[in-house]
């Protein structure tokens, strides 16, 4: 035992001679020296031709900043010009369905089967970006945002009016925007809570299309038939929705359609126009005609 | 390989040394520096790029510390594929009252340098709210803490100040009427005109859908409806605007 010990405290033998390695920077202090370990030669090169490198592109391409301006470089490259030049090229490639429809009309558009093809795969892809943020992808719609592949239209589902209503928005800043109020028949008293409990009992059985009570009856046909239509078809243009099918805007409940007859709810679609180009959404206009209920 | 080993020399030579690492940090400076003294004369002059109202400043106080920068950028760059989605590039001159400004190009999200109006303010609260609500697919978190904050509107004249201090064009009417202002914007039916001259192009209106309530949805949503819309690209000659 006492002799393990002492063999795992031992000092080792210190070696006589240095080990064997690369040379030493020539100096010592207090018997340390210090070895000379280069960078390896392949880095330097790499390092230096990096910085040649860096001196060449500084003088062809932009880059030191003056009073006015700025070095333009030897080549002349703008990033901004590149650009411009790139959006060019793609409208002369696209120009040959481009150009007819600009002057085309929508329906002209959806009639020309060329056309058509092209407008529906651009409208597509105009609608995932643009449009599939509230109207759900492939305008399958949510509370509150219109399903598109239904052929219940509030404004209208011809492509024109597709087309206007994505110009120009509805109840959006735009001047010619599409706009509709309906009044808040609970939050300024001109609706009891009862009269508005017996409309909506009513608005339910003129969904299912069964005969509703006589009362609702009557508080319908005095305060909502001149937008939504006496059996509930809509009038046109009004922006009231058909209420005389299973088609919810604001959700079917009963509770739903009181708290929409107490204090409605407006949704906002913004006026494309200026946002879009016109042959854009004249594309979106022929796709969203043709995903379910283009009239 | 003669020319490796002279480095050697400088390595040894304190003097040299130091006076090497002076000229070469200098360089650096130099270049990170001049900028600033010539920005007047190398962004481009453009139409309608006016300071932040209260409102939007307050949002964008709140976008940058919900820390909105770490996904979405505020610059589009002039390639064909970002200028086919989000729209024309950016120009310097958007960003010229941001501090810090919001560019980037790592997008978790979508580029914001143009969302002004592109969504209503009824998505916008949704979204924010909950936004796999409306984009199933989003990996963005959900800030409904916002709706329930009430906006911190006391110290806004006093952030305006700090900008017209760092050279921001804020007037003295505009430092005195930040409190009224940043109501009213967020006020329906509230009288805006002023309010508008001061501001053009502001969005204005109830935004959180809760009227009578200022909380910090209101002025998140008031930032990000003026994003990309204070310049009017249907008048904008892009080749005038280079430098």
């Amino acid at each position: 035992m006492v002799d393990d010990d002492k063999d795992r405290t031992a000092t080792p033998e210190t070696p006589e001679t240095p080990p064997k390695g690369p040379k030493t920077m020539g100096h010592e202090w207090d018997g340390i020296a210090e070895f000379n370990n280069p960078l390896p030669r392949w880095w330097v090169i790499v390092f230096m031709v990096c910085i040649v490198w860096a001196v060449g592109y500084a003088l062809v391409m932009p880059s030191v900043p003056g009073a006015k301006s700025f070095f333009h470089g030897l080549a002349g490259f703008s990033a901004r010009e590149a650009g411009r030049e790139r959006l060019a090229e793609v409208a002369v490639a696209r120009g040959k369905w481009l150009t007819p429809m600009q002057s085309a009309s929508v329906e002209e558009i959806a009639a020309s089967p060329e056309l058509r093809q092209y407008a529906m795969r651009g409208g597509e892809v105009i609608f995932k970006e643009n449009c599939a943020a509230c109207h759900m992808v492939g305008g399958a719609g949510a509370k509150g945002y219109p399903a598109l592949v239904d052929d219940e239209w509030i404004w209208g589902g011809t492509l024109a009016e597709i087309r206007r209503t994505i110009l120009h928005g509805i109840r959006s800043e735009d001047a010619d925007t599409r706009i509709a109020e309906m009044p808040a028949f609970g939050r300024d008293a001109i609706l009891t809570r009862a009269e508005i409990a017996s409309v909506a009992d009513f608005v339910l059985a003129l969904a299912d299309g069964r005969p509703g009570p006589a009362d609702g009856a009557k508080v319908f046909a005095d305060n909502c038939a001149v937008c939504h239509g006496d059996k509930g078809q809509a009038v046109k243009d009004t922006g009231a929705p058909p209420l005389n099918n299973q088609i919810w805007l604001y959700g079917g409940a009963r509770a739903d359609i009181m708290a929409q007859v107490t204090n409605p709810k407006h949704g906002v679609m913004p006026a494309w126009a200026g946002r879009l180009s016109d042959v854009d959404i004249k594309q979106v206009a022929v796709y969203v005609h043709a995903l379910g209920g283009g009239q | 390989m003669n020319i490796l080993k002279q480095h050697a020399k400088l390595e040894r030579n304190l003097l040299f040394l130091i006076l090497g690492i002076f000229i070469t940090v200098s360089i650096g400076g130099i270049v990170e520096v001049l900028p600033l003294f010539t920005i007047e004369s190398t962004i481009e002059k453009v139409q309608g790029v006016r300071p932040y109202s209260p409102l939007e400043l307050a949002g964008r106080n709140i976008y940058v510390r919900e820390g909105c920068y770490l996904c979405h950028s505020q610059m589009i760059r002039p390639f064909r594929d970002e200028a086919e989605r989000y729209g024309h590039y950016s120009l310097a001159a958007e960003s010229l009252y941001d501090r810090p400004f919001q560019w980037g190009s790592k997008r978790t999200g979508p580029d914001l340098a143009r969302v002004g109006g592109k969504y209503s303010n009824e998505w916008h609260v949704r979204h924010l709210i909950d936004p796999r609500s409306v984009v199933p697919g989003s990996v963005m978190p959900g800030y409904p803490h916002l709706a329930e904050t009430p906006l911190k509107v006391d110290d806004i004249a006093e952030h305006l100040k700090t900008l017209k201090f760092l050279g921001d064009p804020y007037t003295d009417g505009m430092i005195a009427a930040a409190r009224s202002d940043i109501a009213a914007q967020a006020t329906p039916e509230a009288e805006v005109d002023a309010l508008l001259k001061r501001y053009p192009k502001a969005a204005v209106g109830d935004f959180d859908g809760k009227p009578g309530r200022l909380t910090e949805m209101d002025a998140v949503i008031a930032y990000l409806q003026v994003l990309g819309r204070m310049v009017d690209f249907t008048t904008f000659d892009p080749a005038a605007a280079d430098r």
